[in-house]
């Protein structure tokens, strides 16, 4: 008896395929693979650059070993107030312009037309990219960290108010209507009950985008916005690989220090 | 007794609370004026002024977009999308190891070796690909291959940080389980760990291509081959009817392929 039930049971096992049509399966991987060898066949490297390159290379990594903060510690200065100054006036120039618009992009608080316009601000912000944005605010605006400023403003929006956007529509339900019940107004509903619960993650997404706004910064200015970038930029047209490692470490440490006192920040006000 | 305890209105933070609030907020603009200050200290604002009339100019020159130059872009398009891909492919290859290093439980050793698969997750990820190309066309010449690299640098730490947490969250009794039938080291791996992670891990590459799709279309900006190279060219002559029909390019390859890495991701998780 035991053993007619023991063989009624498959006696191997095998793993269920990742997809479990086969023809589909087949046509997937041989088109990937296809796909493979056409890109790969299409990349054009000129090998005998490479190595020459190598040569670069390995200066470049001697620089990092040896950074030379002094000769261009000018230059590294004026870059670095720059960009830090632009993240911090686009962080909050940011925040402030999206706060409105991440309200109005909520769909439980905020009227359609009202919901519509904001949510094409943020669509419109998120597809483009900062550089290409920066392309454009250089042109208008002229050279400089304004532009810049204007750029990571304009990206923050639309970082910013989305995900505040769905924080609010995400909100417990229960809280607005206790306080609606009291007889509160609107502007008294988004005060007392949908503020409180979303504050403590607009502040932690406030300092994440403060996070991203000095990375994107950093590279900015070689599109002529301002900031380390366009330094960065000069060092290694110039070749001048120890100053371009000097900043690049410098980008290093602040983007760690933001990162870890970020976290902490986070942290104690959770 | 209770009935004084009623009468009090009330209040969302004791005065003490208030003032030091009210101190940090003002604390916060004075910083605010401070950095706007030392920022536009060289800021043209005859510029600025100008700078409606000057979007204007540039509306007004950017259409109509120049329809034909769309054929020549077709070339360019493929590499940007071929520098995404083998990118991304190549920052799999070194991620996933440094991954396996930097999770708390597969680790060899929490004192050296996760130190440093930590750091290499950090320095990747500060580093921007365009900063990253920007380095790799200086070293291998301009062109695909730099971009190549450049995207797959950037993208080791995202992949490998996003996949280290995975690998942490991992469900321990699963493990348990298949070390109990007396498999080895390898097979707990391939039985027990992998298939756990392997739908995050599919999903994060599918984000980062998406997002890596997006970094493609600019690195030709510093000589990385792709869209970018063309744009610049552009930019360089102010042949902006031939710019609006790049961004427009950009735009729509960047919409495909979120729309693709969406519905990748929707069928695997």
């Amino acid at each position: 008896m035991s053993a007619t039930a023991a063989t009624s049971y498959p006696r191997t096992w095998s793993r269920p395929p990742f997809v479990k049509r086969a023809w589909l399966r087949w046509t997937l991987y041989l088109g990937a693979l296809l796909y493979l060898i056409l890109s790969v066949g299409s990349v054009e490297v000129n090998w005998v650059r490479v190595w020459e390159g190598l040569d670069r290379g390995l200066r470049f990594v001697e620089g990092f070993l040896v950074p030379d903060f002094t000769s261009r510690w000018e230059d590294i200065l004026i870059g670095m107030e720059e960009s830090l100054t632009m993240t911090v006036a686009s962080t909050v120039v940011g925040v402030l312009i999206s706060v409105p618009i991440g309200i109005g992009a909520a769909r439980n608080i905020a009227p359609l037309p009202i919901y519509a316009i904001c949510r094409a601000i943020i669509a419109l912000s998120r597809s483009f990219q900062e550089i290409i944005v920066a392309i454009l605010f250089v042109a208008m605006f002229g050279f400089g960290p304004l532009a810049g400023f204007m750029t990571l403003s304009f990206a923050t929006i639309g970082f910013l108010a989305k995900l505040l956007a769905e924080d609010i529509e995400d909100i417990d339900e229960s809280q607005a209507e206790a306080v609606r019940a009291t007889g509160a107004g609107w502007w008294q509903i988004v005060n007392y009950a949908i503020q409180p619960q979303v504050m403590p993650r607009l502040i932690g997404l406030s300092l994440y985008r403060l996070d991203i706004n000095f990375r994107e910064s950093a590279v900015i200015g070689i599109v002529g916005a301002g900031g380390i970038g366009a330094t960065l930029n000069t060092a290694m047209d110039r070749y001048e690989y120890d100053s371009a490692a000097a900043i690049l470490i410098l980008i290093i440490l602040i983007v760690m220090a933001a990162e870890y006192s970020s976290g902490y920040v986070r942290k104690w006000l959770q | 007794m209770s009935d004084t305890q009623f009468d009090k209105t009330w209040q969302k933070r004791t005065t003490r609370q208030e003032l030091w609030l009210w101190l940090g907020w003002l604390a916060l603009v004075a910083f605010f004026v401070f950095c706007w200050e030392v920022m536009n200290k060289n800021t043209i604002w005859a510029f600025v002024s100008d700078a409606p009339r000057q979007a204007m100019d540039i509306g007004s020159r950017m259409v109509p977009p120049r329809w034909d130059y769309l054929p020549s872009l077709m070339e360019p398009l493929w590499d940007t999308i071929a520098i995404a891909t083998l990118g991304t492919l190549m920052a799999l290859f070194m991620a996933v190891p440094v991954a396996f290093m930097a999770a708390r439980n597969t680790t060899p050793s929490t004192r050296f070796v996760r130190p440093i698969a930590l750091l290499i997750i950090v320095s990747s990820r500060s580093i921007n690909s365009l900063i990253w190309a920007l380095l790799l066309v200086a070293i291998i010449g301009p062109g695909v291959m730099a971009g190549i690299v450049a995207i797959a640098f950037r993208s080791i730490g995202f992949v490998a940080k996003l996949l280290y947490e995975a690998i942490e969250e991992i469900d321990a009794v699963q493990v348990e389980a298949v070390s109990a039938t007396g498999a080895s080291k390898a097979q707990i791996m391939d039985y027990a760990v992998v298939p756990q992670i392997l739908p995050a891990f599919a999903g994060i590459t599918v984000f980062r291509w998406d997002i890596n799709i997006r970094e493609s279309t600019v690195l030709g900006l510093v000589g990385a081959g792709g869209l970018g190279l063309r744009l610049q060219e552009s930019l360089n002559v102010l042949a902006w009817p031939q710019v609006t029909v790049i961004f427009i390019l950009i735009l729509i390859t960047v919409l495909v392929s979120e729309w693709v890495s969406a519905k990748v991701r929707h069928a695997i998780i």
